[in-house]
């Protein structure tokens, strides 16, 4: 599964959609950046409720490359201009990031 | 005459580097100096073309230098409805003009554009001569220019940089809750140890200690600097992270994780979890840390594999 493919999969608006596609290895889920910085390893995919300039930084930081918001959280405009700088996209979901989450974790499983 | 309308700068509370500004500037620092006139002889018509020619909306009429009134748009439209336009301009140019000297503060000049509205002001000399004119836009261009150079002096001192070979030595000055500063140290960091080649797991490292050692100052103190040394010759990556106070009251318990001292809008933030220093530790190779009311010191250092850098090259 390819990162431009979750879009569809998950029913996710694209925010900001410049960012170097990739084969998706796996996600993790946290609010707390200093978290993300301590335990997300390999992964391609941020789910967050944390949108802020900030989540970019760290986000480019632990090499993931999309940030995904959940609870349809607002995305501020200098976040946008943020992650377009530093090529991370930006997806945005209505839902939780236990409901994300759990329909990920079964799309990447399945064979 | 045209309404300029009001600039929106508080003159009585403004920022303090605005204030210096305003005040540091005269008005003959922002005027134009290039002025189109008119005479007495001039009819109202000749005045008109004036105006439209030079895209502007009022000139000053003078005698030699000597201001003696101002014709502007307005005037032109009554004397067209009186259908007296060739006429000659005293007939209609207003004469209690509203002036400017050129040794004010332009501070004086925002308040006048406040209190009278107009859309212009004739600057004179201490020897009462016309030597320029003064529009709203005039002074948004000369603060702006200025307000520039103020940034530029600011990042100048906010951030050092020295590259010696391969090595450098980067540092970044923090100021209290200054959110959107920090991170750029770790950010630029990464991005010179990616030109270098280094392995991706010894940047996310040097990234993450820089990263939160910078929130930490942000956070935590009223400012410091952080600065990052990478050294290819010792084969390892050094963080100083110095700020001035108030310093930790207990290392101990500032080295464990879950400990924070952060408020709750810091939290909201997703920082403020009592990681921040134990994840540096933990992605350092030698870590130490000190601190007193003064100030806190902490070093970190990362060691870089010797056979990986060059392997990448």
């Amino acid at each position: 599964m390819q990162l431009s493919d979750l879009p569809a999969a998950l029913d996710l608006s694209i925010i900001q959609d410049q960012y170097e596609d990739c084969e998706l290895r796996g996600a993790y889920t946290s609010d707390l950046l200093s978290d993300v910085m301590a335990n997300a390893d390999d992964v391609d995919v941020l789910i967050t409720i944390q949108s802020h300039k900030n989540t970019v930084a760290v986000t480019t930081l632990v090499g993931a490359t999309v940030i995904l918001v959940c609870n349809n959280r607002p995305v501020p405009d200098d976040m946008v201009e943020a992650a377009r700088g530093e090529s991370v996209g930006i997806f945005r979901s209505s839902r939780s990031q236990f409901e994300i989450s759990g329909e990920l974790y079964r799309l990447l499983a399945s064979p | 005459m045209s309404r300029g309308g009001p600039i929106p700068i508080d003159t009585d509370a403004p920022s303090p580097l605005i204030t210096e500004l305003i005040y540091r500037l005269k008005v003959r620092d922002v005027m134009t100096r290039e002025l189109k006139t008119c005479t007495v002889e001039d009819s109202i018509r000749d005045a008109q073309q004036t105006m439209k020619e030079n895209g502007v909306t009022g000139i000053p009429v003078v005698s030699d230098s000597r201001l003696l009134g101002i014709v502007s748009m307005d005037d032109v439209i009554r004397a067209l409805e009186d259908g007296r336009i060739d006429q000659p301009v005293p007939h209609y140019m207003t004469r209690s003009v509203i002036v400017l000297e050129d040794d004010m503060p332009l501070s004086f000049g925002i308040s006048y554009m406040e209190k009278y509205r107009y859309g212009r002001f004739p600057v004179l000399d201490a020897g009462k001569n016309l030597v320029g004119i003064v529009t709203s836009r005039d002074i948004i261009i000369a603060l702006l220019l200025e307000i520039n150079k103020e940034v530029q002096r600011f990042e100048d001192t906010t951030r050092q940089a020295e590259t010696d070979g391969r090595g450098f030595r980067l540092e970044y000055t923090t100021r209290k809750f200054d959110f959107e500063m920090a991170g750029r140290l770790s950010t630029e960091t990464k991005k010179l140890l990616k030109d270098r080649n280094l392995p991706p797991k010894i940047m996310r490292r040097v990234a993450v200690a820089t990263y939160e050692l910078e929130m930490n100052q942000v956070v935590h103190s009223v400012g410091g600097t952080v600065r990052v040394t990478f050294e290819p010759d010792n084969h390892e990556v050094k963080i100083v992270a110095q700020d001035n106070g108030p310093g930790i009251e207990n290392v101990e318990d500032a080295l464990d994780e879950g400990f924070s001292t952060a408020n709750e809008w810091i939290r909201s933030l997703g920082f403020g979890a009592g990681m921040g220093l134990p994840n540096t530790r933990r992605v350092s190779d030698s870590f130490d840390i000190s601190s007193s009311p003064e100030g806190t010191l902490v070093r970190a250092t990362i060691h870089i594999p010797m056979e990986e850098p060059d392997a990448a090259l």
